[in-house]
Order: structure tokens, then sequence, then C-alpha cells
């Protein structure tokens, strides 16, 4: 996998909020096939990598290499064109709005010019829900109206069908049921095996191990480290997460096994 | 499933039908000439100028900003339209000239709420100030009267059975109905209400939408201007004071949500004519103009009341 170009290359990313270092010059790699967990803390500065690599917000400095193509800074919508998809962990949803029109945002059906073609977005809303298997009780609804977990459907949903080459999940089960939690990771596992470059951030360590194949681990705003899941068990990364284990320790533990 | 959505989002503007049928009904008793033709045209006529800024404030509304500076662009570009054309400039350039003028404080407007991020109530209220100032300074704080029968013709012709200025409120609901319903622009003027941070990560660029929501408002107050300086014949500098005020309360009267992401420009449209009536009524029944104005401000708070309590519930 190594000698391969890394689809995504994250390069000294730093982001300051007026009195929080947010995230200390990070590099990060990613692969296309690949499902890349990125776990840590509250606050050790996860949704704002997400965040600054799909143009939400924008670094203090450094770059994003995206398919060999050098970005400082990216808005939402170079992002998107670069073929990133996000489901945020706010989720980015408009309340007010049906889940048709939420899946469609931003890149709406025309026709004639100007009208827009509801019918087709509708339809092509539903058929795409049926196929994820994101059972949504009604298209008209707004999304205000939905559970927490039929709201996450809706984000993959919107993130599915921008139809990007990196997808970027940022906690999307958190609010989800077994059986619906069951169907995303599926879908995250089936996207890398199409090709796609997956990110998922979770705090969930049973999932992580579950469909990742690497697992960056972030402390404060710092990529502590980066290891195959395959490397490592659970307790391990735990231990990183919460600093029991210093990056020296785990070399020398890592040597030893 | 749908049909039962579709009509509980239509609520308020059955319920505000329901309180329209009611006044015409109990006002078609009082008054043999309340049901007149005459009298349904004069009600049309008296609302125009409300349909229109009205109408433009429903987009605004919609896109959770405010527009205070309405009443008074609407004088200020009636007065440029005056002074164009006492300075014999043709009616065309000079309401041209006028509907320029209004724009301009509609691009100000967008562009600093937008892109500095300005509060709209602050922003507005400030070119509020500004219009008025500067009408006040072109005319010298007297009204300025007496205009060529072509210009007049735009207040107090007549088009068949009905004059412009219903025939341009006419327009303006059905071409409301379009952009709001049935357009990208309309859909994204809900967007940026409903959550415009959402709108903005998926690529669309909110700020460009957001000015062009408040230039759209500040044309229909200069057709509202056109209209008002042309039916008096005179262009009064103070002419548009308060209109903003029954604008605001015909956009949530109609359903619109003060929070923004939910209005509609048959309610809207509806509240007007209800209001319209309303003023006709009491008119009828001799009630003094300062209650009228007492009225409509205490079915203002009763309507953001209202439309507070239901955004609530949801
Ligand atoms: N808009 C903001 N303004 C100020 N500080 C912020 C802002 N957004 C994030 N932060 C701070 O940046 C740090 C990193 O936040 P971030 O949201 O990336 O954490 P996270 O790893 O996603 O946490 P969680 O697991 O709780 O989602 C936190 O200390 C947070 O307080
Ligand atoms: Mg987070």
């Amino acid at each position: 996998m190594s000698s391969v170009q890394p689809f995504l290359q994250v390069r000294g990313i730093a982001k300051r909020y007026s009195n929080i270092e947010a995230l200390k010059a990070i590099d990060l790699d990613l692969y296309t096939g690949e499902v890349l967990a990125i776990v840590g803390d509250n606050g050790a500065g996860k949704s704002t990598i997400i965040k600054i690599l799909s143009g939400a917000i924008t670094p203090d400095s450094g770059e994003i290499i995206i398919a060999g193509r050098k970005y400082s800074k990216l808005k939402p919508k170079t992002a998107l064109d670069a073929g990133i998809s996000t489901v945020y962990q706010d989720l980015a949803l408009i309340d007010t709005m049906d889940s048709a029109s939420n899946i469609f945002l931003g890149r709406e059906h025309r026709k004639h010019f100007f009208c827009l073609d509801d019918k087709r977005m509708q339809q092509e809303a539903l058929d795409l829900l049926q196929q994820l298997g994101i059972y949504i009780p009604s298209l008209y609804s707004t999304v205000a109206c939905l559970s927490g977990g039929q709201r996450q459907g809706v984000a993959v949903a919107r993130a599915i069908h921008q139809g990007g080459r990196l997808l970027i999940f940022d906690e999307p089960t958190a609010a989800m049921g077994l059986k619906e939690t069951a169907t995303v990771l599926r879908l995250i596992r089936g996207l890398a095996e199409e090709g796609f470059g997956v990110i998922v951030v979770s705090h969930n360590m049973e999932q992580v191990f579950k469909i990742s194949d690497r697992i960056c681990i972030m402390r404060q705003g710092e990529v502590v480290d980066c290891v195959k899941t395959s490397e490592v068990n659970p307790q391990d990364v735990v231990a990183m997460i919460t600093g029991a284990i210093d990056l020296e320790d785990f070399s020398i533990y890592r040597s030893k096994n | 499933m749908a049909v039962r959505i579709r009509l509980q989002r239509l609520f308020p503007q059955l319920l505000l039908t329901g309180v329209l049928g009611f006044l015409i009904i109990v006002l078609s008793l009082s008054s043999e000439y309340f049901l007149s033709w005459d009298n349904f045209r004069n009600i049309l006529d008296q609302s125009s100028v409300h349909i229109l800024l009205a109408l433009g404030m429903t987009f605004v509304i919609a896109s959770g900003g405010i527009d205070l500076s309405v009443g008074n662009v609407a004088a200020f570009s009636g007065v440029v339209m005056a002074v164009a054309m006492k300075a014999d400039l043709g009616v065309f350039s000079a309401i041209l000239l006028g509907y320029l003028a209004a724009f301009s404080f509609g691009l100000v407007n967008g562009l600093v709420v937008s892109y500095v991020k300005v509060n709209p109530f602050i922003t507005t209220l400030a070119s509020m100030s500004i219009a008025r100032g500067l009408a006040l300074i072109l005319t010298g704080g007297v009204s300025i009267y007496g205009f060529s029968a072509s210009f007049k013709f735009w207040g107090t012709g007549s088009i068949g059975p009905i004059n412009p200025p219903i025939l341009f409120s006419f327009i303006l609901v059905i071409v409301g109905i379009f952009l709001m319903g049935y357009t990208l622009w309309g859909k994204y003027s809900l967007a940026l209400g409903g959550n415009g941070e959402a709108l903005r990560r998926a690529g669309v660029n909110v700020n460009l939408y957001r000015t062009s929501v408040y230039c759209f408002s500040a044309l229909c107050a200069a057709t509202a201007g056109l209209v008002m300086t042309a039916r008096l014949n005179s262009a009064a500098p103070l002419a548009g004071a308060t209109y903003e005020m029954d604008a605001i309360a015909a956009v949530i009267l109609g359903g619109a949500s003060m929070k923004g992401g939910r209005a509609s420009i048959l309610g809207t449209f509806i509240a007007c004519l209800t209001l319209g009536v309303l003023r006709n009524g009491l008119t009828m029944m001799t009630v003094p103009t300062y209650y009228q104005q007492l009225f409509t401000g205490m079915i203002i708070l009763v309507a953001i009341v209202i439309s507070e309590l239901r955004s609530k519930e949801e």
C-alpha cells in the first residue's frame, strides 16, 4: 500500500481558536480503498481536522494535497469538487426542509433552466434511501420531525449521493440503533471495498476494530500515532488515547511483540 | 400522509383565510356598500403598496433576516423619481433612477449583512435612517408634487377593471409564488433561514444569495415608491415611514417564522388582504386612524406570539 501515492495528504495543518490550539501542525495520509479511523478523547481535534478537510473551516497554516493537487485553503465547493464528501458531527441538515431537499442540497436537479425538478429528486431520494437500507417514515416531513438516527441516515445518504472519492464520517452512528448502525458500518466497509477512501471518527472501539484498516490516535490537537488495526488491540489504543502509553513505550512494546 | 403533512403546514394560511372570510361576512352584513366591486377594487388598491413591500419582506424573513428600511427606501426612490422629473429627465429615466437608488440600498444592506456579518436588524435600521435623511435632504423637507400624466398613470390610470398598482401587486404575487416554490433562488432563501451554515457547507455561495434577497426586497420597495408617488401625484420624504411594520405583520400573519426557514407568499398575500379588509372595515365604522395603528400593533404582537409558540411546538 505504501508504494502507491496517498489520495489525501495532510501536511502541517494547524488551527487555533482564540485561546485553544485545536490542531498543532498535524500530518495525515489516506489511501483509497481503506478505512481510516480517527480516535481520541473529546476535544482532541477530530472534528476540527475533518471540517478543515471538507472546507468548512480554514486552517491557520499547512497544506492539503488531494490526488496530487495542493490546496492551502479549501472551500466547501472546492472540497466537494475534489471528491470529498462529509457527514458532519452536527449533521449540517436544514431542519425546515424535507429529506430529499437535504440530500440534494447544493446539487439540485433542474428542468427548463429555472424550475426545480422536485418529482425527480423525491424519486431519486427514495430510491437511494431504499438502496442504502435507510428507513425514513415520510419523505415529505421536514427532517426536524425525524428521530436522531433517521437524521443521521439522511446525512449519510447525502454524503453518498455527493459521490466523492473520499467519504468522511464524523461519528455517523452516534444516535443510531443496533440495526441501523450495522447497516451503516456495512455500508462503510462496502465503500472501501469498492475503492473509496473512508475516514471515520468514532468513540466506539468495537466498531473501530470491526471496520478500520488503520487507526490514527489524536490527543490534544496532535496525531499521536497511526497504526495498522491488525497490529494492535483495543486496550493499547485506549491507553494511547488517554496517554497511559507514550509513543516511546509503545514502540518498545511493539518491537517486543 | 403527504396530504396530512401539507394540510398541517398550511394551517396558518387556512386559519387566516377563515379570519378573512369571517371579516367579509360580518362587514357585508353591516354595510351593503362593502360587497360592491368599487369597494373591493378600493381595498386592493389600498393594499397594493403593502403587498409590494410585504412580498420582498417575505423572502428576507424566509432567509432569517429582516429589512426595516423598506418603507423609507420606497419613499426615497419616489423622491429620486420626482427630483429627476423636475430636472426634466424623461419619465422612463426617472423611474429607472428611482429603482437604481433603491437597488443600491438593497445592495449595501445585503453586502453588510452577508460579508461583514452585521445583524440585519441593526444594518437595515441604519439604512432606514440614511434613506430618510437622504429623502429629506433631496427635498429640503417639503413634498415635491405635480407630475406628467404619463407618470401619474402608474398610480391612478386604469387597465380594464383594475389599475397599475393592483396589476403590479398581482404580477408580483405570481412571480413570488413561482420564485419561492419552484426555483433554486426561493429554495435557497428558505435554506438560508433554516440553516445557512449547512447551505454554505453544501458548497453554495451563501453571501451572494443573501445579498440578492435584500436587493429583491429593495426592488419591491422601489415599485411601492413608484406607486405611492404616482398615486398621490407627490413625493413626500416621509411617505413610507412605518410601512415596514405593516409588511412584517403581514409576513408573520401569513405563516412565516421570525427565525427564518418557513414563509409563504400566498400567506403573505392573504394577510395583506385581511389587513386591508380590516382597515377598510374600521374606516367604514368610522374608527379613527390612531386606533387603527393600535390595532395593527396588537395584531403583530399576537401573530408573533403565535408564530413563536408554533415553532416551539415543532
Ligand atoms: N468554534 C470554536 N470556537 C472555539 N473553540 C473551538 C471551536 N470549535 C472547536 N473548538 C475547540 O477545539 C478543540 C477541538 O475540538 P473538536 O470539535 O475538534 O474536538 P473533537 O475531537 O471532535 O471532540 P468530540 O469527540 O467531543 O467531538 C476543543 O477544545 C474545542 O473546544
Ligand atoms: Mg467531534
